[in-house]
């Protein structure tokens, strides 16, 4: 893009169109004024204009060739986060303690109204979640919500490729979803919260297939929300205890329930994880 | 994007990590361990990274001294059974047979001839970043761009290739 560098053999104006000139006008690395010169060579050397073409259409068959990786999910094994220090596991752990107290609270005052909710979407439950409101320290993420954040932190940038199967195919995309969870699913419609569906994707999870819905707002922010199987434990209580928690810039809010565990990731704050959470979990039926 | 927090910084790379591997090791496990080693060193090094910008360039180098290390420790060196499994999912069928011919002429490639033209063609890196991250001057990044690309045309080619005419429908 920039050929300042001194050993760059930056071309003179004028100065004879040279093999380093065609690589740089295939790869898009020559001085803007440069192009309309190689061109003009081109158009007289119908040798050159040949080898520049098999180039591009060589580089394009990489593409082809090499592009589906790109869209594997990717292997388990991947360290893609950065790994934590061992002490600070012990804290986190007390810490995911005091905030699922107050996501059992919050579950406890029922379902509110979308106005109320998006006022002060924790603070009526009661003391416990207004001291998590007020910026009480946020649980670091295990198991399928910290695979949600990483997820969405990986496909939400994502221009070209968000998503599988787009929003414009939305029963396909349920069925196929459906059908590899082994489930009959339902994509959660958010538009009533102000967020469109792009579409979706599996990825491989702990306990099998994963389904990973992506929605957008009007200013383009993503939400993904993550869909696994996540089998309760025997005795564990019937009602889903909703918790919040943050990897790098994700926020994720997460819940189980009926053998179901559910993750909403983004960038938005609480707040806003929170309402919409609660439309997903009032339209899958929880309430 | 928002999502530029310390811990997902790597992320967002590891697909294309992946891509790179797949083409340089040429099959899937060879290049999941070296994207799996290039993560480990790159969150070893992650706070020395921050210091010196240009994350893909870095990444990319990291990815390139640990694959030189690997061909050194195994002079024995496993090339000619790479390739086999590079495409996974090619597009259209009849892409395949033109894909087949180009994978295994990638494969026949020098390591250092495979390498700029993938980081070029591929992954799109400018020849300065490339120069940077494999460390070499830009005049050889230059000049294997070079023979890679006429070793390609020379054997993707100069071959009479009737099949693709035919197949024109």
């Amino acid at each position: 893009m920039t050929p300042m560098d001194p050993d760059l053999p930056t071309p003179d104006a004028g100065s004879p169109v040279s093999e380093a000139d065609l690589h740089g006008y295939v790869d898009g690395q020559l001085p803007a004024w440069r192009y309309d010169e190689v061109e003009r060579h081109l158009a007289s050397h119908a040798d050159d204009r040949a080898r520049v073409e098999t180039w591009r259409r060589h580089t394009e068959m990489l593409h082809r060739l090499l592009d589906p990786v790109l869209h594997e999910p990717l292997p388990p094994r991947l360290p893609l986060r950065r790994p934590a220090p061992p002490l600070w596991r012990g804290l986190a752990a007390g810490i995911a303690i005091a905030v699922l107290s107050a996501g059992a609270a919050w579950l406890a005052r029922g379902a509110v109204d979308r106005a109320e909710s998006a006022a002060s979407p924790v603070a009526t439950a009661g003391p416990a979640a207004s001291a998590a409101a007020q910026g009480a320290p946020v649980g670091e993420l295990a198991g399928f919500a910290l695979r949600a954040a990483a997820a969405h932190a990986l496909y939400s940038p994502e221009q070209r490729h968000p998503v599988e199967v787009g929003a414009d195919e939305e029963s396909h995309l349920v069925a196929w979803l459906s059908k590899r969870l082994g489930t009959p699913l339902k994509v959660p419609g958010l538009k009533g919260v102000g967020y469109e569906l792009v579409g979706g994707r599996l990825l491989p999870g702990d306990t099998g297939p994963v389904a990973q819905f992506m929605y957008h707002d009007a200013s383009n922010q993503r939400l993904t929300l993550y869909l696994t199987r996540q089998p309760s434990a025997p005795g564990q209580a019937t009602q889903p205890a909703f918790r919040f928690g943050r990897d790098g810039r994700v926020n994720v809010f997460y819940w189980i329930d009926k053998d179901f565990g559910y993750a909403l990731s983004g960038s938005a704050d609480r707040q806003e994880l929170t309402r919409v959470a609660n439309e997903v979990y009032r339209q899958l039926g929880g309430s | 994007m928002s999502l530029r927090g310390p811990t997902d910084d790597l992320a967002p790379w590891v697909p294309r990590l992946r891509r790179y591997a797949r083409a340089l090791a040429g099959n899937r496990d060879d290049a999941d361990d070296l994207v799996q080693d290039t993560l480990e060193r790159a969150w070893g090094r992650f706070s020395m990274w921050q210091r010196r910008g240009a994350i893909r360039s870095w990444m990319f180098g990291i990815m390139h001294n640990l694959y030189i290390d690997r061909l050194r420790s195994q002079r024995n060196s496993p090339e000619e059974d790479a390739g086999e499994e590079l495409p996974e999912a090619v597009a259209a069928p009849a892409d395949r047979l033109g894909l087949r011919d180009l994978e295994r002429a990638l494969q026949r490639l020098s390591t250092e001839q495979r390498e700029v033209l993938l980081l070029v063609g591929v992954e799109e890196m400018s020849y300065r970043e490339i120069a940077s991250a494999i460390g070499v001057p830009i005049g050889t990044v230059m000049s294997r761009l070079s023979r890679a690309r006429e070793r390609l045309r020379a054997e993707l080619d100069d071959r009479p290739a009737p099949a693709k005419m035919q197949r024109v429908k």
